[in-house]
């Protein structure tokens, strides 16, 4: 009789510490192999689209600006996404909390076009992070008083704000001199963030997203709270914990990640942008999502997966741009490498052996 | 002469808010039906995006708009078995990897698009049915009796889902795995399966949905459906999870859009009230959810991956 070879998978005695930091490799490698397989049955040579896709847009300084750019508001948010994921709770408002944020932040812009003060751009920070948070409590408030979804609660908040941001960049918010064209005043030297590096586009705000997940990182791994949000997330969704409320956390959660995406609305229309439009965020509030899940709701990794996320923004417009590959494939990526991340975090809990049937003893 | 014309318009507006309200439906139904075995599919709108891409290219090639439909369900059949692999072999969270599905068939979709089509060209759409008798009544004929097959198929499909849930073996089994997935596996009927059974077919669902989108509207662009998957999840907590609630959810937000339509085209409402108007089913949605949270039970093991023996 010949061997079979069995493949059994089996969980493991204890989840692997070591597939817990592969399994992002793994799939953001899974993830480079299906681009390749993409660009081939787009019809363009692999090679070719694989250094257009990930090697043009970061191979000067410019380029690695602009990684820097793109990454900010998505680590930054991530780290804020991550303090309820952690806790299980479900914030997928984020790209809502985002517009909120920027509409507060270009509000006040607007209003103080006129001023050169050096508090414009704290108070944009400020009315940002408060405009952001005031959003996500929505869905904490309806999820505490009433038991509300709050997945559904936030994502249906996210078209409510990105509608109410183009109703008012068409509206009260526009620039009167600006033929009509539905779009803010340019935003004067005073309401922008100043730029770090000549030639570059890098300002500053990335900076503050840096001290975000570091601030994150401390929160979560030092504080007691981030110890108690370990702990509820770790027990299952049940609603109440030992000797604390869950409803805090839920609150926590959800505030973190408002705060987080408020501020980084701001930073986008402060920075790159320079002013308010109708529409300020390619999706980071949803790519901030993979970002977090990729970085293993770490601030550590999410800083790390931050700068996949970004580049795969600047692959998806340079290859636009050079090869003509639709920009869409950038949403592919995004979404194949969660599905391989979650198919790889599979050998976090099991494992696969081989065996021949013969000495199974069948 | 007046009332007769106020007559012409509200039959056209109720007409067409049934058929907006079929891809609410195909989909909201079909979230059901995973809802109550306990899966949530966040995915949905990325399903009948591609599906609504598969039955336009189909129906561009062919000139054959049922054909169209049963690629949309094929698609939907295979973001099915792949979605199922994912939440029930990897058990991965599935307030997440909905959304991955979403960004994908969001891109995938708009490739295929981009690279098989290009520029948009509108398509055969459906032919209205016609009834002997009933489509030539007055006033209902018109609201009731010319619609196209799918309109018929999608309302149709309401009793047979609720006859199955309620009087079927295979109904009960989704319902009892929905609220006590460990009793049900204790007395031998499989969680595993089951699930993945409604994953496929409230999965075929959504892509069906997605393909009577595409055929109505004769065309297909980017992001096509707008969100309307997102919607149709929150529909299936406006009905509370019957199939008779999530028509009367449908009926209720293809009446608003076919409304807000029907004030564009005559140029009633200014451009800010029309922007009110669009954030209107979010706004009922949200509302719905903390009404029914606060009245109906979700099934006990919604979003639970069930793990044998944990």
């Amino acid at each position: 009789m010949r061997d079979a070879v069995l493949i059994k998978i089996e969980p493991r005695p204890e989840p692997s510490r070591v597939m817990r930091y592969c399994s992002p490799l793994l799939a953001a490698l899974l993830m480079l192999i299906s681009g390749l397989i993409i660009f081939t049955l787009l019809g363009k040579n692999p090679v070719e689209a694989f250094h257009a896709f990930f090697v043009e847009p970061i191979n000067d300084f410019y380029g690695l600006g602009e990684l820097c750019i793109k990454a900010s508001p998505l680590m930054l948010i991530g780290t804020g996404l991550a303090v309820g994921f952690r806790a299980s709770i479900w914030n997928i408002g984020a790209e809502g909390q985002l517009a909120i944020g920027a509409l507060c932040g270009g509000a006040v812009a607007v209003y103080f076009n006129q001023s050169s003060s050096g508090f414009i751009l704290p108070a944009m920070i400020s009315a940002g992070a408060v405009g952001g948070m005031l959003w996500a409590s929505i869905p904490a408030l309806l999820r505490t008083k009433f038991n509300a979804n709050e997945i559904l609660v936030s994502l249906m908040l996210n078209y409510v704000a990105i509608l109410l941001l183009a109703m008012l960049v068409h509206g009260p918010l526009r620039d009167p001199d600006g033929y009509g064209f539905p779009q803010s005043v340019l935003f004067g030297e005073s309401a922008t963030l100043p730029i770090m590096i000549e030639g570059t586009r890098l300002h500053v705000g990335v900076l503050l997203s840096l001290a975000g997940v570091v601030a994150g990182w401390v929160f979560l791994e030092k504080s007691f709270t981030g110890y108690q949000i370990r702990v509820a997330g770790g027990a299952g969704r049940a609603a109440t914990y030992a000797g604390f409320e869950y409803n805090r956390l839920i609150w926590i959660g959800l505030l973190a990640g408002g705060l987080a995406a408020g501020v980084a609305g701001v930073m986008e229309i402060a920075g790159p942008i320079g002013q308010l439009l109708p529409s300020v965020s390619p999706g980071y509030g949803y790519a901030a999502i993979i970002v977090a899940f990729v970085g293993r709701l770490h601030p550590g990794g999410i800083f790390l997966a931050s700068l996949l996320m970004a580049l795969l923004y600047l692959g998806g417009e340079s290859g636009q741009m050079n090869l003509d590959l639709p920009s869409a494939v950038t949403g592919i990526f995004q979404g194949l490498l969660l599905f391989y991340l979650l198919a790889a975090d599979f050998l976090v809990n099991y494992r696969i052996r081989t065996k021949s049937s013969q000495q199974e003893g069948n | 002469m007046v009332d007769s014309f106020a007559v012409l318009i509200i039959v056209s507006t109720i007409a067409s808010g049934i058929r907006l309200a079929t891809p609410f439906l195909l989909a909201s139904l079909g979230e059901a039906l995973g809802q109550r075995s306990g899966v949530l599919n966040l995915g949905v709108d990325g399903v009948m995006l591609i599906g609504a891409f598969g039955a336009y290219y189909t129906v561009l090639q062919t000139n054959n708009p049922y054909l169209g439909l049963l690629v949309g369900i094929g698609v939907g059949v295979i973001m099915g078995v792949f979605y199922g692999f994912i939440t029930l072999y990897l058990q991965a969270e599935q307030g997440v990897s909905g959304i991955g599905i979403y960004l994908f068939g969001l891109g995938m979709s708009d490739l295929l698009f981009q690279k098989f089509v290009g520029t948009p060209r509108p398509i055969l759409p459906f032919m209205p049915l016609h009834f002997p008798v009933l489509s030539d009544l007055p006033v209902v004929g018109e609201m009731l009796f010319q619609h196209s097959i799918i309109v018929y198929i999608a309302f149709g499909l309401v009793p047979v889902m609720g006859f199955i849930l309620k009087h079927t073996t295979y109904g009960l089994n989704i319902r009892a795995i929905g609220e006590n997935p460990e009793a049900a596996d204790s007395l031998g009927v499989s969680v595993t399966a089951t699930r993945y059974s409604a994953i496929i077919i409230g999965n075929s669902l959504a892509g069906l949905a997605g393909a009577a989108l595409a055929i109505e509207l004769g065309i297909f662009q980017q992001n096509l459906t707008n969100a309307m998957g997102f919607i149709a999840i929150a529909l299936v907590y406006f009905g509370a999870w019957s199939p008779k609630g999530v028509m009367i959810g449908s009926l209720v937000f293809g009446l608003v859009q076919a409304i807000v339509l029907q004030c564009k085209t005559f140029g009633v409402i200014p451009r800010s009230a029309s922007d009110l108007a669009a954030m209107a089913p979010a706004i009922i949605t949200i509302l719905a959810l903390v009404v029914v949270a606060k009245r109906f039970k979700q099934p006990s093991a919604l979003t639970k991956p069930y793990v044998r023996g944990s």
